[in-house]
Formats: C-alpha cells, sequence, structure tokens
C-alpha cells in the first residue's frame, strides 16, 4: 500500500522533472544552436521563432494524437473489419447494427435520454437560479443542488437504487419513493424491472446530477442581463412571469443552448449508471453500455463495439461542428 | 474565444437586484420560497438517506427506513421461555421469573402465547398460558410466570412485538474499510488521480501559451482541433487503445493493465479540455505586459515561467479540479486500462463490484458509497469557486 503511494508520488517527481526538462532542455538547445548572434543571426532569428511554437506544442500534440485523433480512425477501420480486426468485411458491421434488435432498443432509449434529460436539467437549472438569485438563503440552495455534479456515477447510482429499493409486495419499504407510492395507497413495485419507467428513472439519476451545472452557467447569464432592461419592464407593469418568458429566456437564448448541447454530449456517453443500475436489462440498454458489452463479450468483438462506437461519434458530430463554428466566430471578434 | 467570467463587478450587481426584490412581499414571494425549498428538498434527500442510513445498526437498516431512524422501531420475535426446572415454589405458588432481552433498551410493545396472535396483550397486562399458569410481561422485558400447580412444561414459546431504540454505530464504515477492500481501493483511487491530474497540466499549460501567445502558421486549425476533440466520445478512443496496449504489452512481456497506462490515457483525455481552458485564460492576460517584457528582451520561455504560469494559477486551480473529480469518478477508463486485481481496482470499480455482490446489504453499500463520494464532496465544498469558473470557461459560447 505505502510503496504504492511512493510510487505514485515518484511518478509525479519524475513526470514533472522530465516536462521541465524536455521543455527547458530543447529551448536551450534551440537558443544554443541557432544563435541570434554572428552572420547568420538574422535568419536564425527567423527560424528559432518558427520552431520554438513546436516545442512547445509538441507533447500535447503527441498525447491527443495517440490518444485521441489516431483511435477516431482506427476505430472507423475497425468497425469495416471481423471482431478481431483482422478481415475486412465491408459494412457488414453497420448493417448488423440495422437489425440487431439490442442496437435498436439501445438507440430508441437514447433518443429517449436525448429528449428528456438535457430538457429537464436545463429547466430545472434555469428555475433554480431565477428562484435562487431572489431569495437571500439562495446561494446554500445553489450549493446543495450543485452538490450531486462531485458524486461519481457509479456513487450516485448507490444512492438512488437505495431510493428505489423494492422489499417484496406486503414487507415494510425502505426505499423512499416506494415508501411514498405505499403512503399515497399505491403497490410497491421493483421499479427497475418494469420497462419504460426504469429507464426514466435512471434518466432522473442524470438530471439529478446535471441540474447543478445547468443552473451555474444559467445563473452567470441571468446576472449578465442589464439590470435596466428588467427594470424598464417593471415600470411598464410586466409580471414576473411575463419577464421570465418574454425577457430573460430570449436574452440567454445562446447560453441555454450551450448547455442544452453540453449536457446532450454527456447523455450520448452515459454509461455508469446503466451499467450499475441493470446492466441494460429489462429493456434499459443504451449504446455506450451495450458497446462495453460487445467489447469484453466472449473475448470482445472489436469490429461491433467499433461500430456502435461511430454510431455514438455520428451522433455528435453535428454539435462539435456547430462548437468549432461558434468557436471560430468568437475566434474573429477577438 | 468568447467566455463567459463573472467580474466581481457583476457580482456586485445581484444585492441591488435582492434590494428590489425584498421590497416586495407577496404571496409571489412565498411560492418562491416553497418551491424552491421543495426543489432543495428533493435534491438532497437521497444523498441524506445514504448518509443516514450508512450509521444506522444494520438489523434496523434492513427493516426500516432511514426516515425513521430516530424512531424507536418494532420487531416481531419469538422467545423460549425456560423449562420447569427454573421455577421456584413461593408460599404455595410456583414462579419463573427473568428478563426477556439482554440488551439494554429493548422494549415489550405487546405480546402473546401464540404465533397466530402475537399482539394479545400489551405490556403490563397478564395471558394465561396454555402450558399451566399465567404470566405477566413488563414494558422493559421483565416478566412474571405464576401457577398454583407445579410446571411440567417442556418448551414454551412466547411471541413479542419488540421496540429497538435507534442505534447508530460507525461498525459498517469499519467493516467496509477491512473486509471489503474499500480501504485499499481508496488508496488505489488516490494512486491513479494524483499523477493523472498533476502530469496533463505542465503540458497544456506550455500548449495553452504557444497557442495564446505565440504566432505560427496552422494556429487556427489546431484550436479547431481542440475544440473538436472537447466533444469526441472516449468510446471512440477505448478499443483502438485497448488493442494498442495489448500489443505493446505483448511485445514486451509486461503486462498490458498498468498504472502508467492509466496515468499516461486520463492524461490523453484531460488535455482538450486543459488546453482549451487555459489558453482562453491566457489570452486574457494584459497584452502590454507581454509587450513590454519581449521589448526587454526576455525569451518566450522566460515570460511563460515567471509571468504567466503564475498568473494563470485560478486557470490551473480550475481544471486540476476539474481532472481531479473526474479521475477520481471515472469508471470506464479504470475498468478497460485497470485490472480487477485487488492491488488495482479503484474505488468506483469496487463500488460497482459490491452492487453486484452485496446488492441486498445496504449496510455495505451505504458506507462504501459514502466514503467514495467523501473527497469530491470535501474537494468541491473547499474550491467551489475555482470549479463554478472553470465550468464557466469550459463552455463553448
Amino acid at each position: 500500500m505505502i510503496p504504492q503511494l511512493l510510487n505514485a508520488a515518484l511518478t509525479v517527481v519524475i513526470g514533472v522533472a522530465a516536462c521541465v526538462l524536455y521543455f527547458w532542455g530543447t529551448n536551450w538547445v534551440l537558443d544554443r544552436t541557432l544563435s541570434g548572434e554572428g552572420p547568420n543571426g538574422g535568419a536564425n532569428d527567423r527560424r528559432r521563432t518558427k520552431i520554438r511554437p513546436w516545442l512547445f506544442l509538441f507533447p500535447a500534440l503527441f498525447f491527443m494524437t495517440v490518444y485521441l485523433v489516431y483511435p477516431v480512425f482506427e476505430t472507423l477501420r475497425l468497425s469495416l473489419h471481423d471482431r478481431n480486426g483482422t478481415n475486412f468485411i465491408g459494412f457488414f458491421n453497420y448493417i448488423w447494427a440495422f437489425n440487431d434488435p439490442a442496437v435498436r432498443q439501445s438507440v430508441f432509449n437514447n433518443l429517449l435520454w436525448l429528449i428528456v434529460v438535457p430538457s429537464l436539467a436545463t429547466a430545472f437549472g434555469l428555475v433554480v437560479a431565477v428562484l435562487a438569485d431572489r431569495l437571500w438563503w439562495g446561494n446554500i440552495a445553489k450549493s446543495l443542488i450543485f452538490m450531486p455534479m462531485a458524486i461519481s456515477f457509479v456513487g450516485a447510482s448507490v444512492i438512488w437504487k437505495f431510493v428505489y429499493d423494492f422489499r417484496g409486495p406486503n414487507a415494510e419499504q425502505i426505499g423512499i419513493l416506494n415508501a411514498v407510492v405505499q403512503a399515497f395507497g399505491g403497490t410497491p413495485q421493483a421499479w427497475m424491472t418494469v420497462p419504460f419507467w426504469n429507464s426514466i428513472l435512471l434518466m432522473v439519476i442524470l438530471v439529478w446530477i446535471q441540474t447543478g451545472f445547468a443552473m451555474v452557467i444559467l445563473s452567470a447569464a441571468l446576472r449578465g442581463i442589464p439590470e435596466e432592461t428588467l427594470e424598464a419592464a417593471r415600470m411598464d407593469g410586466a409580471s414576473d412571469i411575463r419577464i421570465f418568458f418574454d425577457i430573460m429566456i430570449p436574452q440567454i437564448f445562446p447560453t441555454i443552448l450551450v448547455v442544452w448541447t453540453t449536457i446532450t454530449i454527456v447523455v450520448l456517453k452515459v454509461f455508469d449508471i446503466v451499467l450499475a443500475m441493470t446492466n441494460g436489462q429489462w429493456n434499459t440498454q443504451v449504446l455506450a453500455n451495450l458497446m462495453f458489452d460487445w467489447m469484453f463479450r466472449g473475448g470482445g468483438d472489436f469490429g461491433r463495439g467499433s461500430t456502435i462506437a461511430i454510431l455514438i461519434m455520428i451522433a455528435v458530430i453535428p454539435i462539435m461542428i456547430w462548437n468549432i463554428r461558434q468557436a471560430n466566430r468568437a475566434e474573429g471578434t477577438r | 474565444m468568447a467566455t463567459t467570467t463573472t467580474s466581481y463587478a457583476e457580482e456586485q450587481a445581484a444585492p441591488a437586484a435582492r434590494a428590489f426584490w425584498i421590497s416586495r412581499i407577496n404571496v409571489g414571494r412565498l411560492i418562491a420560497h416553497l418551491a424552491l425549498l421543495a426543489l432543495v428538498l428533493i435534491w438532497t434527500l437521497p444523498t441524506a438517506g445514504l448518509l443516514i442510513s450508512s450509521v444506522r445498526d444494520r438489523d434496523q437498516l434492513a427493516v426500516s427506513g432511514w426516515w425513521t431512524a430516530l424512531v424507536t422501531s418494532d420487531r416481531n420475535v419469538a422467545l423460549t421461555l425456560p423449562g420447569a426446572d427454573a421455577q421456584a415454589e413461593e408460599g404455595g405458588r410456583y414462579v419463573i421469573r427473568g428478563e426477556l432481552f439482554s440488551d439494554a433498551g429493548v422494549t415489550v410493545q405487546r405480546y402473546g402465547t401464540s404465533i397466530n396472535n402475537p399482539t394479545e396483550a400489551a405490556a403490563g397486562e397478564t395471558l394465561a398460558v396454555r402450558q399451566g399458569g399465567e404470566i405477566t410481561v413488563a414494558a422493559d422485558g421483565s416478566y412474571e410466570w405464576v401457577s398454583a400447580t407445579p410446571f411440567e412444561h417442556d418448551r414454551v414459546r412466547l411471541f413479542v412485538v419488540a421496540g429497538t431504540p435507534p442505534r447508530f454505530t460507525l461498525d459498517n464504515y469499519v467493516n467496509v474499510l477491512n473486509s471489503e477492500g474499500i480501504g485499499r481501493s481508496f488508496i488505489n483511487s488516490f494512486t491513479v488521480t494524483i499523477p493523472a491530474t498533476i502530469i496533463p497540466i505542465l503540458i497544456a499549460a506550455f500548449a495553452a501559451y504557444a497557442l495564446a501567445w505565440m504566432s505560427f502558421p496552422g494556429r487556427a486549425w489546431i484550436v479547431a482541433l481542440i475544440v473538436a476533440l472537447l466533444v469526441v466520445p472516449l468510446q471512440m478512443s477505448l478499443i483502438p487503445l485497448l488493442r494498442m496496449y495489448n500489443g505493446i504489452a505483448m511485445w514486451t512481456g509486461g503486462n498490458s493493465k498498468t498504472y502508467l497506462g492509466i496515468w499516461l490515457a486520463h492524461t490523453g483525455f484531460g488535455l482538450p479540455l486543459a488546453i482549451y481552458l487555459l489558453r482562453n485564460y491566457m489570452a486574457g492576460l494584459p497584452k502590454e505586459i507581454m509587450e513590454s517584457a519581449r521589448m526587454d528582451g526576455a525569451s518566450h520561455f522566460k515570460i511563460f515561467t515567471t509571468m504567466v504560469l503564475p498568473l494563470s494559477f485560478p486557470a490551473l486551480a480550475s481544471f486540476a479540479i476539474f481532472q481531479f473529480l473526474w479521475v477520481w469518478n471515472d469508471l470506464l477508463v479504470a475498468t478497460v486500462f485497470l485490472g480487477n486485481r485487488e492491488d488495482q481496482l479503484v474505488l468506483t470499480g469496487r463500488l460497482r463490484e459490491l452492487l453486484g455482490s452485496r446488492g441486498d446489504n445496504w449496510e455495505i453499500l451505504t458506507a462504501g458509497a459514502f466514503i467514495s463520494i467523501v473527497v469530491p464532496l470535501i474537494v468541491f465544498f473547499s474550491l467551489q469557486r475555482y470549479f463554478v469558473r472553470g465550468l464557466l470557461a469550459g463552455s463553448v459560447k
């Protein structure tokens, strides 16, 4: 145990030292080999200016290429190959995916997640942001609603599995959901085995986690609305509800879009919650969990796993393009 | 890239708005209070339930909801009364006396002599026993069984509704830390998290500086690439990297599941966000300082290490918190790149394993889950300001 921690600490020291040595060393070498003095001084100066950015960028580009860029192309290649990635089989994996009931189920569930989670998380986040900004204990409320952001998806799954717990039809319920249902005269259920509602209850977990994120971003945007605008509306006798819908929402609409897309990306990658709560049983399967399943099932089918990863990637691409365009536009105004 | 950063000026503007609202105490405000309170309760109760349950006695936890934790819980117990040889003769009567419970604090609510009717009599009342005599059980569990004739039974049972007072204990924690492997996993999680948080920061800081303050051909492309990589799903990387790691392990004859492997993987996955955040921050630093330093002949390397790095502390802290929380809370990368061996299983993985093997042992699950979330919660609450700043700067506008 202790040696292991020492090992980790040593890695930090070695890693940091290696980085410092690399950056300092290459810069030193560059300054020495292409000195600004002497007959070639001017040309050397220009060459150094050209080379130095790449010295700064190299480690980052290297890691991003190995861990993110190359895998994208490799996954694309593997999706056209068989389970070991050796034989080219064309679009066979995609045809399989199109006809496979589990993939269809996952796509359907993912669409459901995409509709429910971003909309509810954004809506709750907006409501909390608006309410909290006008109440004296708003900051405490915001902290508490923000807290689930720090909790892992697996930890959140344990928390909510306890909420959804079921103890047989006649026993005393220790899960709060069934206790509430019972108190209102309903019949307790093993919720995780009831198709459709089980998916909804899994989505509740992610909404619970993501609302805090939406709240923080939207709260900052709301504060950015000029006070004069709100004041003018109030002078004209607009009600709070009208101010909310006719002034606040249009003013912060770009931010709402940002929040929405960010949560959408999280939703597309949702995996831990489904794995920990149901592992895709009772019609709750989603693409990310199905992909994980194929990665290891029976020694792993890399072709089918890659194909499912590509399906997730395809869903992300529109958001990616939108993000790049937004970033480029912002770059232009700098 | 434009980003939202709430300045202090904007934060100061809020009280003015607040003062305006305070002047309007009405039904609407009351509804606002109640609505927010309801939301806060819904958001905190699940976690509160977990925390409360984790310190409850395991037997009570299994039979009653955590919201009854402060109330005496009732349970039905069947007890065997002493045999005929325990009787004593007192003034012509035959008596058996004793205590039903060895635990102090347990009380008798009702009791009965038949399994079909365990609530026949209240504590203190007297019941006839079929095998002879009459029994009186007091609320504290002491009983007196009296008969005019000698007892001749060999086995008589008593059915009691016993009230157990609330009992809180740290036993669950001791148990999961020692025998369920959570303690070991706690160390493993730290082993993964610390290098995986620190190493990317340094690499990203240099790259961010180059992208913010050096001009070179292709810069715009690299920035666009980083924005694109921000949203590339991790799922795209898993299979190729798993194959690559396996290939390297085969080639070197080593193990494909190593701490070094996961440190580097987290470094790679964390870099786009790190560079993005740091570049945005560094680009906002005052241009005049940089230019005057350049005039004085300072090199980029010198400017970076002596001025930009210290000035960028808030952004570095933001990213460090992000990366720490993300790595600590990660299950996917750890499952794929780290083994299930005792010396490698991280907290999230252990929790998932316990969910499978100990699905009904809530005293283990609640305590285990709380241990796994306590570190992020401490980081979160103590450094919330930096975390929020990072979130605001991290969302593409």
